[in-house]
């Protein structure tokens, strides 16, 4: 028991017993902050997964030829990599945690809008992940598509694709509902005095992303129905033998697609500003710089679907406006990554573990930007389309933006959610030697897509040997740092020393109220007069 | 936190004008593909079933008696569909 539960004379959230006990006081429970858990649990499992099989696939990579599985196992293994990866944990990722546990702490709310759909969306997401992870156990074999499902393949495979493309539509809907419910959230229960201009970045980059999540996951939705009833029925959307067109499917689930790797990286953008100026201890340089530049990601990013397409034979009418388009949105990304660093000039910084995850985010996230516009480029982009360089550019921006924000994240609010701290050392160590194994494992990527190395095979010539075991070696090392990472996070929250309400000295809503928080967060809601970083 | 108490009652009358008018394009909509208007044939569904969900977001779900915001709000989601729209046909109509 903490002080200040004493203090308050209220049970936080982990102690209180509702109608229900054990393990249904939390999947039957509507408090935002247990669905946030629930939803953090849930990932960190599937995480752990997912990451195994990356790590057998780098090995299988290692040495050319068959070393540890066949071609049709390497497929599927990549397939239910993405899937996962992709579906189940960096598109719902942050929204789902943090901004759950977070977002009405930081606007001063009780509960999100309609706590009982919040619950609702859980357990949809749990239903979708059971479908879609059911096809690996029966049938005719785990899908062998990519997480990309792309006509005509997908259709004519013999695996198992229906499960999977069910699984995802079912999704979907989870993520709309949490969408809505945010909308909703921040239309309507904002703390008196917190003007649009006076919420915080991490609010406002939930705010951006729901609209994402609400108006482009129906898209994807109709696409993987649509795979569905071309595979049942042969109705003849896609299947040229049928009349249809397969540039068709790549459009609309690039449509998509595209906009989601935006639902991907803008709540990690929301999670960078308000690490930096809470250890930077002053006021986030550019506030509605930041605030317009996330809207304008989330409103240009629905127009640059096609640059995933550069090679499938669009028109050039369409390639080159797609090219320009691609590039007008990295102006945006690049406001922010200066803002950072402008926020971080002449401050008195307190290097602390989220800190430093913040750090290295930068570093990672503009290496990924920057190969980003390398892929923008039509010309480069038809030497390099479907090489280890777009599996080095992504997994740099997603892994290396959304990835770190999450880590970053579980770092900077952890004593807020178990009000425990963790040992600070470990954390620290972790991180290290997963920075180390990060750029070991990626940076030859880069090199191995530019001389030419295809991606998706398990077997490659001789000459791209050198840099796989490197990047190989460094996988290992990125595993073992996750290793220590994870264990001393979980171990902390029964054991860490017990944290203050306030331990890294935020200005925001969140660190006025105990830690953990109580059942409804706060006694009296806040009134707001000041701008959400005020150190002056 | 804002909260409006107005409702609007819609007559019995409207709402079977509505239904009857939304048969009636749906009828059309099917007997248009029997003449043989080529590459029309998809923009007559479109502008029949735009004109369609139209109705429907205007009277069956109250956006003509909501707030002006709304209005603007449902009113830009369109518009970003049909800039997606109009880009997809950068590469179709050009191919
Ligand atoms: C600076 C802005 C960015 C630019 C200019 C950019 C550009 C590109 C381009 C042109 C491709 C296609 C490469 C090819 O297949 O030939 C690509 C692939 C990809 N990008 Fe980015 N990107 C940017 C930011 C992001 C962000 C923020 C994310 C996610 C958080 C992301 C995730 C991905 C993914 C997942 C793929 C690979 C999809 C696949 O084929 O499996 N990108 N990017
Ligand atoms: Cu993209």
């Amino acid at each position: 028991m903490t002080d200040t539960v004493i203090q308050n004379h209220e049970p936080n959230y982990l102690e209180y017993q509702g109608r229900y006990k054990g393990i249904f006081s939390w999947i039957f429970s509507t408090d935002h902050k247990r669905i946030g858990l629930l939803y953090l649990y849930s990932m960190l499992v599937l995480f752990s997964v997912a990451a195994i099989l990356g790590l057998l696939m780098k090995i299988e990579l290692i040495a050319p030829g068959k070393t540890i599985m066949d071609a049709q196992t390497y497929n599927s293994f990549f397939t239910l990599h993405g899937i996962t990866m992709i579906f189940l944990i960096v598109v719902p990722g942050l929204p789902a945690v943090f901004g759950n546990f977070f977002l009405p702490l930081m606007i001063g709310a009780k509960d999100v809008a309609f706590p009982k759909l919040n619950l609702l969306s859980w357990w949809i997401y749990i239903l979708g992940a059971t479908i879609a992870l059911s096809a690996q156990f029966f049938g005719d074999g785990p899908p062998d598509t990519g997480w990309t499902f792309y006509a005509p393949y997908s259709f004519r495979t013999g695996t198992n694709m229906l499960p999977a493309v069910t699984g995802a539509f079912i999704l979907g809907f989870s993520s709309i509902a949490t969408g809505l419910n945010f909308i909703v959230t921040i239309h309507r229960m904002r703390a008196p005095g917190m003007t649009w201009m006076k919420m915080p970045l991490f609010p406002w980059a939930i705010y951006g992303t729901s609209w994402i999540q609400v108006l482009a996951t129906p898209i994807v939705g109709i696409t993987l129905l649509m795979i569905v009833l071309e595979r049942t029925l042969q109705i003849g959307f896609f299947d040229p033998a049928l009349g249809g067109d397969p540039i068709l499917y790549q459009h609309l689930f690039w449509i998509y697609s595209h906009p989601a790797v935006y639902i991907m990286i803008l709540p990690a953008m929301g999670v960078i500003s308000e690490i930096i100026p809470t250890f930077a201890r002053k006021t986030i340089f550019g506030y509605k710089a930041i605030v317009v530049s996330t809207l304008a990601i989330a409103f240009v990013g629905y127009f640059v679907w096609g640059h995933h397409m550069f090679t499938s034979g669009m028109s050039g009418t369409a390639l080159y406006t797609f090219s320009i388009l691609t590039f007008l949105v990295a102006i945006p990304s690049a406001i922010k990554i200066f803002n950072w660093v402008a926020t971080l000039h002449k401050a008195s910084i307190d290097i602390q573990t989220p800190f430093l995850w913040a750090l290295c985010f930068l570093f990672v996230f503009m290496i990924g930007g920057l190969s980003g516009m390398v892929l923008g480029a039509l010309s480069a982009n038809v030497h390099l389309h479907d090489t280890a360089f777009v599996v080095a550019h992504f997994h740099f921006i997603v892994f290396g933006g959304t990835g770190y924000a999450f880590f970053g994240a579980l770092h900077y609010w952890y004593p807020k959610m178990f009000g425990r701290m963790y040992d600070k050392g470990w954390a620290n160590i972790g991180l290290a030697v997963f920075f180390t194994g990060f750029n070991t494992l990626y940076l030859p990527m880069f090199y191995l897509g530019m001389i030419g190395m295809p991606r998706r095979y398990y077997d490659y010539v001789e000459e791209f040997h050198g840099p796989n075991i490197v990047s190989s070696f460094g996988a290992m090392l990125m595993i073992s740092g996750l290793v220590i990472i994870i264990t001393n996070l979980v171990r902390s929250a029964r054991k860490g020393e017990i944290a203050e309400a306030d331990p890294w000295k935020g200005k925001t809503l969140e660190w006025t109220i105990a830690s953990p928080p109580p059942l409804e967060n706060f006694a009296e809601i806040p009134v707001v007069t000041k701008q959400p970083y005020d150190y002056e | 936190m804002e909260k409006e108490q107005h409702t609007h009652i819609v007559k019995y009358k409207t709402y079977v004008f509505v239904l009857i008018a939304l048969l009636l394009m749906t009828f059309t909509s099917v007997a248009i593909t029997s003449l043989n208007l080529g590459p029309y044939t998809v923009s007559a569904a479109l502008v029949l079933a735009g004109i369609k969900s139209l109705l429907v977001l205007l009277i069956f779900m109250h956006l003509k008696f909501d707030k002006k915001f709304y209005a603007i709000m449902v009113a830009s989601v369109f518009l970003l569909l049909g800039c997606v729209i109009f880009i997809t046909f950068l590469d179709y109509l050009y191919r």
